[in-house]
């Protein structure tokens, strides 16, 4: 069994209203030092293999195909176990 | 002409279609659940508005891959009407049948109100009727409907004029005003607003009936054009 855990951000490119909105609240708090703050998702799964080679190659499709879309978000993973 | 309106678990704009295409038209239209795998007796699709799938991960990304997709992307390829509103548009760009993406409004609030659209190009099955430029009001009910494109697909949508509908003023952050935008092609339309709760004037304005005589009448031209009916 391997563990992946998937993050898809809205690209660098692309405004995260999200992420300006929750910026703009942790600033009228008091921590003016937030830059740059970008909303994204965090998706973990158990793959049932023990070949990473091939769990790579897989969940990059995932993510390519579904997990996100690739016209406004960037993702990157890591496999463990 | 036979409609079909697609319903997805969590559409809620499945029966407003069916009725515009009943009272605007009054030509057949069925109901085509998700699973279909057969498009072929229909001459219009419409993918609806609603929240497909509950939304998850991404406004119709889910049901972007529905086995029904598959036959609406073969219609499109056939040069058959499919027309996305709303969470119809967003499934459409999902499945990479229209260019970019729908994101979060800039407002981060959800808009449901009326809104004024120009007509950018009357060139088109799906708004011959209009005059270019005309003003018409259509209400929107989105809250992820903040068009986003790169500028190259930006600058191609402008040249090859697929923007067919812009807000006057932009409720949500889309770039350029794009309210609804072709395929090259022009058969394939996606667009927030809402033309199928604007046919009739007890809803507040009828000025989305066009859309559908439009696309009948685009339908008839072609067919008795081509001698068969």
């Amino acid at each position: 069994m391997l563990k992946a855990r998937v993050y898809v951000t809205i690209k660098q490119s692309v405004l995260d209203p999200q992420g300006v909105a929750v910026q703009g609240a942790l600033h009228s708090m008091g921590f003016r030092e937030v830059e740059g703050l970008r909303i994204g998702k965090y998706m973990e799964m158990q793959l049932d293999t023990d070949d990473r080679f091939e769990a790579e190659a897989r969940v990059k499709a995932m993510c390519e195909k579904l997990l996100a879309n690739t016209v406004v978000e960037d993702y990157r993973f890591e496999l463990e176990g | 002409m036979k409609f079909a309106v697609l319903v997805f678990p969590g559409s809620n704009c499945d029966i407003d279609c069916y009725k515009a295409v009943e009272s605007a038209l009054g030509e057949p239209v069925d109901y085509v659940w998700h699973t279909a795998t057969d498009l072929s007796g229909y001459d219009c699709i419409l993918v609806p508005g609603g929240f497909s799938y509950g939304d998850y991960l991404r406004c119709g990304a889910i049901a972007r891959f529905a086995p029904v997709m598959n036959e609406v992307a073969k219609a499109a390829e056939e040069g058959k009407y499919v027309l996305g509103i709303c969470n119809g548009f967003q499934i459409l760009t999902e499945a990479g049948l229209l260019p970019g993406t729908l994101r979060r409004n800039d407002s981060l609030k959800f808009r449901c109100h009326d809104t004024v659209l120009r007509v950018e190009n009357n060139d088109n099955p799906f708004t011959s009727l209009y005059a270019e430029g005309e003003e018409i009001t259509i209400p929107i009910a989105h809250g992820e409907g903040n068009y986003y494109c790169d500028e190259d697909t930006l600058r191609q949508l402008q040249e090859n004029r697929q923007i067919i509908f812009r807000y006057s003023s932009n409720p949500n952050g889309s770039v350029d005003d794009i309210a609804g935008i072709t395929n090259e092609r022009g058969n394939v339309v996606g667009m927030m607003p809402h033309p199928e709760r604007a046919v009739d004037g007890l809803l507040g304005s009828e000025d989305g009936k066009k859309m559908f005589t439009s696309i009948l009448k685009a339908w008839r031209d072609r067919h008795e054009s081509a001698g068969v009916r």
